[in-house]
């Protein structure tokens, strides 16, 4: 590969989403050259299309808020799976970071002494999101654009050159890490636009791809979900952990079919929504689970009355982790409760004025309306759960975001253990602003550390590189046979893909369905092997979607694995043969990686980092006992209780 | 509900191209993106396109619809007919790079040109105090997708190319606006900029951007005209300027 176009940079950040950004920015303002590689147009990345807000213990609203309680609220949702020490930086860290994007131009809405407002969210005691209406993802986004702009003109001003030291190569697919010995090299990929080759050569790479959404049939995500960063991270050597928690929000869209799946903000149950059966029954009211019975409102009046007076009531249960709701949905549904087209209903109009709706959730009042020619601020709609988000990703150091692999990062919905067994809504952009900046200076540190030693990659690892990205113009299914089957269709593979994830892998899950769903993997690869594209390079979405198809069908094989072996119900992991929570489950994560040498995936069994006694005493005793195992509580009973491990990560 | 319908899509490169006819199946509720995505799967897996949230919030789907600058994804098929035969072809005022796919980098040059947010001297970051009518001005900007619509349509760069290195075209003279009338921007050259950099004297207030805009975005009457104004306003009046920044209004 002599002439293959080559670039060297400091570090790659594979990824423009909001913890892309925010990590090329960090790596960038501490002096070293970046380069930002990501799938769509720079300004697309899917982190355009957050809506509800981001969540940071301002105590703007209610100034009880504080990191404490930001903390306490993560690990609940998260079912104490959580890697604690995450969760504890991101609680403390993310408000300087949501102050941060006011310093660079951003204009979030205000509470009337003018600072930045706060709205209420799933499993957040306190009103907790700073937002703009519905559309908080824009707003980031577009900041970040524009920081990166201003860096650009600075070292235009001194360098007379805008990309010297940060540069944004869109529209880009990366399609493998090089490696350099067990080290990091840089990253592969091809240009969407022509298809041609290109080698990123660099010591420090961040993945900050996203999720894995596409697999599944009805998602609220975009086709770059594709799981690319979580395979690439796996094929580089590093670990998966969680995989098995897949978040399936509660209210998507679900008629026309057109739109099934497209995401209705949980904003809209924060500012008042009810979810109500074909029975008009607020159903939610039945589904409270013990682990929250405390915490949230037994009455409709009680409900309705803490949306006034939030000291002296509880809220309603429409406000329940979003595991809770999609699962209640669920059993709404199978029960024949359900509305005309298979959900159940949402109405805000009771409780919001038209104006006030047209206000506070624009892109809601809009989407319906032109979208379903549904009118939100005069009648119920109807919503069902959509594929949202994956818990699980690579395994990284907390502090700095590195992975097992030297030179590998990995930030955002692509890295695992921040979120445990279910995300809290707004706990993502945070998290992405809280670890990309971390990341960003993890690998500047890295980067730093190595001096000028520089990794290099193999020309043999550029060779197998390009051939395989080149194979599907070569797939030939009926020389591979000895028949004359028809050659496979991309499209057709990933429609099957998908309608075996959801059918097998969904929100409620049993023993038979996800080893049949394995077998069924099986075949399907062999079929995307033999997925044939036809035309040339050039902007070719078939052959695109051939090699995504890979990283979907080794994320989903992880998945399926990950939840054939957990025997509990958790989170976004729900069991029909093992409905409960097992505290003896609760230390357990579930790491998935390739056997050293070979393309076998193995699982294997790891300890959640121990929560330190000083976080563990943010909880009562009572409820302690939902979660821990009988041993556990025991050392936290005994009077000299062992410090247990400060900092200790996985 | 499903039929049959007819559509011509234009299929080439910056080589050259033309109008390809197909038929495709339309069911009820879908959006021409939906039509475009199977015409992909069943008869064109070549076929270039750009897309990615489906909801009309990130304005990578842009196209031309019978000649209309539109969002695919939010051009719901009852609109037309269903015997009329739906051309969409790609957005004329950037190159093409395939099918359906233009060059949008001259937006992005453009975005490059104008100068950053600038902080406010002495403000840490956590003190900024800023009243939500002060703020919603500049917001009504902040809601553009970049889909790029605006630039698409109006006629000062839409044929004649020459004018691209004067005119920065109506998104990014919002920027500008959005700028100006941030309440806690430091810089007090942004209407300045709009007339010497951004060309804003060639817009002639036609409105067509504001007529495609998919965020409804008042463009013409709430950015362009004011920014205007200001230009001619501003050196003898500075009150104009103040009032920009705290929020009176003029109107
Ligand atoms: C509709 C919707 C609403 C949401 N609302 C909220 C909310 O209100 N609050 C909240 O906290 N969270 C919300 N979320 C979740 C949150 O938006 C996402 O989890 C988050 O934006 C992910 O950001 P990211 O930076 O990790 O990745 P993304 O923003 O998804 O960016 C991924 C980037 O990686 C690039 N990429 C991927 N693969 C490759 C490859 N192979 N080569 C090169 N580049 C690649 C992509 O092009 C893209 O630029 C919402 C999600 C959805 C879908
Ligand atoms: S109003 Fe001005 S900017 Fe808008 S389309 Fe017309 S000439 Fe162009
Ligand atoms: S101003 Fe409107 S039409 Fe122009 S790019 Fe922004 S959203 Fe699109
Ligand atoms: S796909 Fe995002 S605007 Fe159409």
């Amino acid at each position: 590969m002599s002439t293959l176009e080559k670039h060297s940079y400091d570090v790659i950040v594979i990824g423009a989403g909001g913890a892309g950004l925010r990590a090329a920015i960090e790596a960038r303002e501490q002096g070293l050259s970046v380069a930002i590689l990501c799938k769509s147009l720079f300004g697309k990345a899917h982190t355009v299309m957050a809506e509800g807000g981001i969540a940071a213990s301002m105590g703007n609203v209610n100034s009880k808020d504080c990191w404490q309680v930001h903390f306490a609220d993560s690990l609940r949702g998260g079912k104490f799976l959580n890697n604690p020490r995450m969760v504890e930086l991101h609680a403390k860290e993310a408000a300087d970071r949501v102050w941060e994007l006011e310093t660079y131009g951003a204009l979030f809405d205000r509470t009337k002494d003018g600072k930045i407002s706060q709205r209420n969210f799933g499993g957040h005691e306190y009103p907790r999101l700073a937002h703009v209406g519905d559309r908080t993802g824009l707003e980031l986004i577009r900041t970040f654009q524009q920081k990166i702009v201003s860096l650009q003109q600075d070292d235009f001003a001194e360098f007379g050159d805008h990309e010297a030291r940060l540069k944004v190569f869109a529209e880009m697919t990366v399609t493998e890490l090089v490696k350099d010995g067990d080290a990091i090299a840089g990253a592969f990929g091809y240009y969407r636009e022509t298809g041609a080759f290109v080698l990123f050569e660099a010591p420090a790479v961040i993945l900050a791809t996203g999720g894995i959404g596409k697999s599944f049939k009805v998602t609220s995500n975009s086709w770059e979900y594709t799981g690319d960063g979580h395979a690439l991270a796996l094929r580089a050597g590093a670990n998966l952990i969680n995989m098995e928690f897949v978040q399936f929000h509660p209210t998507g869209m679900i008629w026309p079919p057109s739109v099934k799946g497209i995401l209705v903000t949980e904003s809209v149950r924060g500012d008042g929504g009810i979810l109500t059966n074909s029975e008009g029954k607020r159903f939610m009211f039945d589904y409270v689970p013990d682990v929250f019975i405390d915490q949230y409102a037994k009455t409709e009046a009680e409900g309705d009355r803490w949306y006034e007076d939030q000291e002296n009531n509880k809220r309603p249960p429409e406000l329940l982790p979003r595991d809770e709701v999609a699962r209640a949905i669920n059993s709404e549904v199978k029960a024949g409760r359900g509305s005309p087209h298979g959900g159940v209903f949402l109405d805000v109009s009771t409780r919001l004025s038209p104006e006030v709706i047209k206000r506070k959730l624009p892109s809601m009042y809009t989407q319906f309306l032109e979208l379903a020619d549904v009118d939100i601020t005069a009648t119920p709609f109807e919503v069902g759960p959509t594929c949202h988000y994956v818990m699980g990703g690579v395994e990284v150091d907390a502090d700095t975001e590195e992975t097992c692999v030297p030179g590998l990062f990995a930030c955002g919905e692509v890295s695992g253990g921040m979120h445990g067994a279910n995300r809290l809504g707004g706990n993502s952009l945070s998290d992405l602003l809280v670890f990309g900046m971390r990341a960003g200076t993890g690998a500047a540190e890295y980067v730093r550390g190595l001096g000028d030693k520089r990794p290099a990659a193999s020309e043999a690892d550029l060779e197998a590189a390009g051939k395989a990205a080149l194979a599907p113009f070569h797939a030939d299914a009926q020389a591979r046979t000895g028949t004359t089957a028809a050659p496979e269709n991309p499209y057709t593979v990933h429609t099957d893909l998908q309608q075996v994830m959801s059918d097998l892998v969904g929100i409620i899950r049993r023993e038979s369905e996800l080893t049949e769903a394995l077998d069924k993997l099986q075949v399907l690869r062999v079929r995307a092997d033999d997925a044939a594209v036809e035309g040339h390079r050039q902007f070719n979405p078939g052959w695109h979607l051939a090699l995504d198809l890979r990283n979907m069908l080794d994320v989903s094989e992880c998945l399926a694995k990950s939840a054939l072996e957990r025997h509990e119900s958790r989170g976004g992991h729900t069991r029909e043969d093992y409905p409960t929570m097992d505290p003896n489950w609760r230390g357990v994560n579930l790491v998935c990686r390739l056997i050293p040498g070979t393309d076998t995936m193995e699982l294997i069994h790891r300890p959640v980092p121990t929560i330190r006694p000083d976080l563990l005493a943010l909880f009562d005793r009572h409820e302690l006992e939902k979660y821990l195992t009988a041993p556990e509580l025991a050392v936290l009973d005994s009077p000299q209780s062992p410090s247990s491990v400060e900092g200790e990560q996985a | 509900m499903s039929h049959q319908a007819e559509f011509k899509v234009w299929r080439g490169d910056s080589d050259g191209g033309d109008l390809k006819d197909y038929t495709v199946e339309v069911n009820d509720g879908e959006v021409l993106l939906d039509v475009i995505h199977r015409l992909q799967a069943t008869q064109a897996p070549d076929l270039g396109v750009r897309w990615n949230c489906k909801a009309g919030k990130c304005g990578s789907c842009s196209a031309e619809v019978n000649g209309k600058p539109s969002l695919m994804c939010m051009t719901r098929m009852n609109t037309f007919d269903p015997n009329e035969t739906v051309s969409v072809t790609p957005l004329r005022a950037f190159p093409v790079i395939r099918d359906l796919v233009t060059d949008v980098s001259f937006n992005y040059e453009k975005a490059r040109q104008i100068p950053a947010f600038s902080p406010p001297e002495g403000v840490g970051p956590g003190e900024y105090r800023m009243q939500q009518v002060d703020v919603e001005r500049s917001q009504e900007f902040r809601k553009c997708i970049e889909c790029f619509l605006c630039q698409d349509v109006c006629h000062v760069v839409r044929d004649h190319d020459d004018n691209k290195q004067a005119f920065a075209g109506p998104r990014f003279l919002i920027r500008a606006a959005e700028l100006d009338m941030h309440p806690l921007d430091s810089r007090t050259d942004r209407a300045v900029f709009a007339r010497d950099e951004q060309g804003i004297g060639l817009c002639n207030i036609t409105k067509c951007c504001t007529e495609v805009c998919p965020e409804h975005i008042k463009i013409t009457d709430n950015a362009i005209i004011p920014m205007k104004e200001r230009v001619v306003d501003k050196k003898y009046d500075p009150l104009v300027w103040l009032g920009s920044k705290i929020g009176i209004r003029h109107d």
